[in-house]
């Protein structure tokens, strides 16, 4: 019994040492230089849908520049994978074990978000959070090595906002009359209990008291499995009108379903982005159809870069993930992150040069960035992502948001775009980023 | 020789009392010492020292805490992890708020631990075994969710705070060599200390109602001090632990970092490193800090061949099949393994 157990590992060590001598020697062929990408993936865990389906979008996009033939055809773009599997602990040794050899890296957890940003700008290394992690690292000027792009919670919060009001009859136009569609209005504010889902609180709070709504917050604890309580507080007691649906994971499908219980109308729920993929809507059934959630990108397989994308990497079975996930809103999100990485390279390279960029150039480029309309319709992206435009001050770049629902079969766009409240969440940015330098004692920069 | 005793006769106090009664062992715990102060910071890369040894002296920390109190006086807590939270959060209040210096914010860290420790060990004076576990999940919540809502405790923006620069007599802790030697000093002190405390009176009533608890209140071990003092040890050690984990290793903590995994993976190193041993804790603690991180790395070679999602499933099999494997080789730790092998070379080469 031993010595076949001790046999059947020497074979196996065989086997791997003979995959890793081919693997070195398929790895000796490439010649062009190499962009490093370290990816912080959670493929495991309670949220390794999300996980999954964002690192393997980027990868996919990587892939597709490289079958291009690599970044402006000469550099390719070379990534490693660390699970983190939405550990802040795994996910700062993983930012150690790749620091040395890359440029930027997406943290893709609020917490690894926080840990990593001291460090990384010591480092001179560029932390992209777009979508998530602290909103006020939107401010360039404390926050020189952050980046929020594309948008960040509060800028969706102020857009949330507006959807309701243009839902009430609000033209969308006129910010003077907002307040008379909102007067009155109850927002339920249903969040799950961890300082993700409380981060909107202060927003919603300035906002009900500036246009006149009621809100309310909810808490639900950690990990969201059982709403009972909240869900007959909106439904009964507090007779909501909109319910805001923020939070993460499986905690995302439980209100689908308890508000089917209840009678409460899925289309007056409005969810943040992590709720809003097939993945937390499939488990709630029928109960999902009509619910709205925000986006910051499109979803789905018919953009011609997506589509170029099945044929190349896909089509020579070299996809990251199984094929039914592609275009998916997750799988798209990291697609939608890996476009804006490359048109920041791409930026950076106009300056210092077609050559591997250190995180110092890469930021240059992230600062300097500009993706309009025409470019957008180049790469053959329309409609998946929306025009960014950063400076050094705003790190957050473009701020739209877009609102999708759920069919029952699939996420449609409703085709509203919604520009945030860009001086109001700009002026709370501020606040909480002069706050943070003070604590911190950084001094904001004047100049880039 | 030098892995036995020439005979099992002891003739003095001193030798009796030995903590390393062997030669072997004697020696061995110098190299390690050696290796700790000397080679580690000399040859090994700041990754290393950073990401693979800090986190491993401090939740050897945090699991001996455990140790004492489960291993030792066989009280069952599931709710450490928040222990750790609130010396990491007390710490860092005194720390940089108050402007503590740092040693005493780590320990005062600690020992803030260790009061609201007490409170939560309340409950063991009525109950024990599962029912006492059940109990002290509560505190796993009630103190996560205290930490969260009282922003004055939380201190920073949304209940992540980042460490201040560290300074200790004016010197400042920078770079990761430093802060491995702060974090090495504290540990290898609170080991000793705790190490001693368990053979000494306080650890032998420990153990005594550990094993029949009605018997040792018969033979005059007071329970409501005792199991209280086990508890208050316990937290101080957990909150030390954590505290470095703020301090020296993230340089930040989020409550989300030590949350009811964190406290089952503690439960989880004592139990396969050894319970009741010193020797366990840090076996399971390396087990459970450096097993995965080895793994995932290994599995990095092959990157190319096999799909991503695949290798990431393979590292938590790999993992669960070994935790799996060493508890039905040695259902008492891997400690015991080690204690095996000693015993059987005093008999060599008749061993049985």
């Amino acid at each position: 019994m031993v010595r076949k157990l001790l046999s059947g590992i020497v074979a196996l060590i065989l086997v791997a040492g003979f995959i890793m001598v081919s693997v070195q020697a398929m790895a000796a062929e490439e010649k062009k230089p190499e962009q490093f990408v370290g990816i912080l993936a959670y493929r495991t865990g309670p949220f390794a849908a999300g996980g999954s389906g964002w690192s393997s979008g980027k990868e996919d996009f990587m892939a597709l520049i490289n079958a291009r033939g690599g970044i402006a055809g000469k550099i390719m773009y070379k990534w490693e994978e660390c699970e983190t599997a939405y550990n802040t602990e795994r996910g700062v040794e993983c930012y150690n074990r790749f620091r040395d050899r890359m440029a930027m890296v997406h943290p893709l957890s609020t917490g690894i978000t926080y840990a990593v940003i001291p460090k990384a700008t010591e480092d001179k290394i560029t932390v992209i959070s777009g979508g998530y992690g602290r909103a006020d690292a939107s401010d360039g000027r404390v926050f020189p090595y952050v980046f929020t792009t594309p948008t960040n919670y509060w800028s969706q919060n102020t857009a949330k906002i507006k959807f309701i009001a243009m839902q009430e009859g609000w033209d969308g136009k006129d910010m003077a009359t907002i307040g008379k569609y909102l007067k009155g209005l109850k927002i339920a504010n249903l969040h799950i209990d961890i300082p993700y889902g409380q981060e909107t609180k202060p927003i919603l709070d300035a906002m009900s008291k500036k246009f006149g709504f009621q809100v309310r917050h909810f808490p639900v604890p950690w990990p969201g499995i059982d709403q009972k309580a909240q869900w007959m507080d909106i439904a009964r007691r507090y007779k909501a009108d909109w319910v805001i649906n923020r939070n993460w994971g499986v905690a995302c499908t439980v209100p689908l379903k308890e508000a089917a219980r209840l009678g409460f109308p899925r289309e007056k729920m409005l969810g943040v982005w992590w709720c809003g993929s097939e993945e937390d809507v499939l488990p709630a059934g029928p109960a999902a159809k009509g619910y709205r959630s925000t986006a910051f990108h499109g979803a789905g397989q018919d953009y011609p870069i997506v589509k170029e994308c099945i044929e190349k990497v896909y089509g020579a079975m070299k996809g990251n993930i199984s094929f039914t996930r592609v275009g998916s809103v997750f799988w798209s999100r990291g697609f939608v992150a890996g476009i804006i990485d490359h048109e920041a390279i791409l930026t950076a390279q106009k300056k210092f040069g077609v050559k591997v960029l250190t995180g110092e150039e890469f930021r240059w480029g992230m600062e300097n960035l500009n993706i309009t309309a025409e470019r957008i319709k180049e790469i053959g992206a329309e409609g998946l992502m929306q025009p960014v435009k950063n400076t050094w001050e705003d790190h957050e770049g473009g701020g739209m948001v877009f609102i999708q629902q759920w069919d029952g079969q699939k996420w449609v766009m409703t085709g509203d775009v919604i520009s945030p409240m860009k001086e109001f969440v700009r002026g709370m940015i501020e606040e909480s980023a002069a706050k943070y330098a003070k604590e911190k004692g950084i001094t904001p920069r004047t100049a880039p | 020789m030098f892995y036995r005793e020439c005979s099992n006769f002891k003739d003095s106090y001193a030798s009796d009392m030995a903590i390393f009664p062997i030669p072997l062992d004697r020696w061995g715990f110098i190299v390690m010492l050696f290796m700790a102060f000397v080679i580690v910071p000399l040859f090994a890369s700041e990754y290393f020292i950073a990401n693979i040894i800090i986190p491993f002296y401090c939740f050897s920390l945090a699991a001996f805490g455990l140790n004492l109190l489960a291993g030792y006086a066989g009280q069952v807590s599931i709710g450490h992890a928040a222990f750790m939270a609130v010396g990491a959060y007390a710490s860092f209040n005194l720390y940089g708020r108050l402007g503590v210096p740092l040693i005493p914010s780590i320990l005062g860290g600690g020992l803030i631990s260790a009061a609201v420790g007490t409170l939560f060990g309340l409950p063991s004076l009525r109950i024990k075994g599962f029912y006492l576990a059940i109990a002290t999940l509560a505190s796993q919540f009630l103190i996560e969710w205290v930490i969260v809502h009282v922003k004055w405790i939380s201190g920073g923006v949304f209940g992540t705070i980042e460490a201040p620069k560290m300074f200790v007599f004016g010197f400042a802790i920078d770079t990761a060599v430093k802060k491995y030697y702060l974090a090495l000093c504290i540990m290898a002190l609170l080991m000793t200390f705790g190490k001693n405390l368990v053979r000494g009176q306080l650890g032998r009533n420990w153990m005594a109602i550990r094993d029949v608890d009605y018997a040792a209140e018969i033979i005059g071990v007071n329970l409501y001090r005792d199991k209280l003092t086990a508890f208050a040890v316990s937290t101080f050690y957990a909150g030390v632990a954590g505290s470095l984990i703020c301090f020296c290793y993230l340089g930040a903590a989020n409550i989300e970092g030590f949350g009811v995994m964190v406290s089952f993976a503690l439960m989880g190193m004592i139990i396969v490193g050894g319970l009741g041993t010193v020797l366990g804790s840090f076996l399971g603690a390396g087990f459970f800090v450096m097993l995965p991180i080895a793994i995932n790395q290994s599995l990095g070679s092959f990157m190319e061949v096999v799909p991503a999602d695949i290798l990431a499933n393979i590292e938590s099999i790999i993992f669960g099949g070994l935790i799996v494997f060493f508890l039905i080789v040695e259902p008492y730790g891997m400690a015991r393994l080690w204690h095996t092998i000693k015993e059987k070379m005093r008999l060599w080469p008749f061993p049985y």
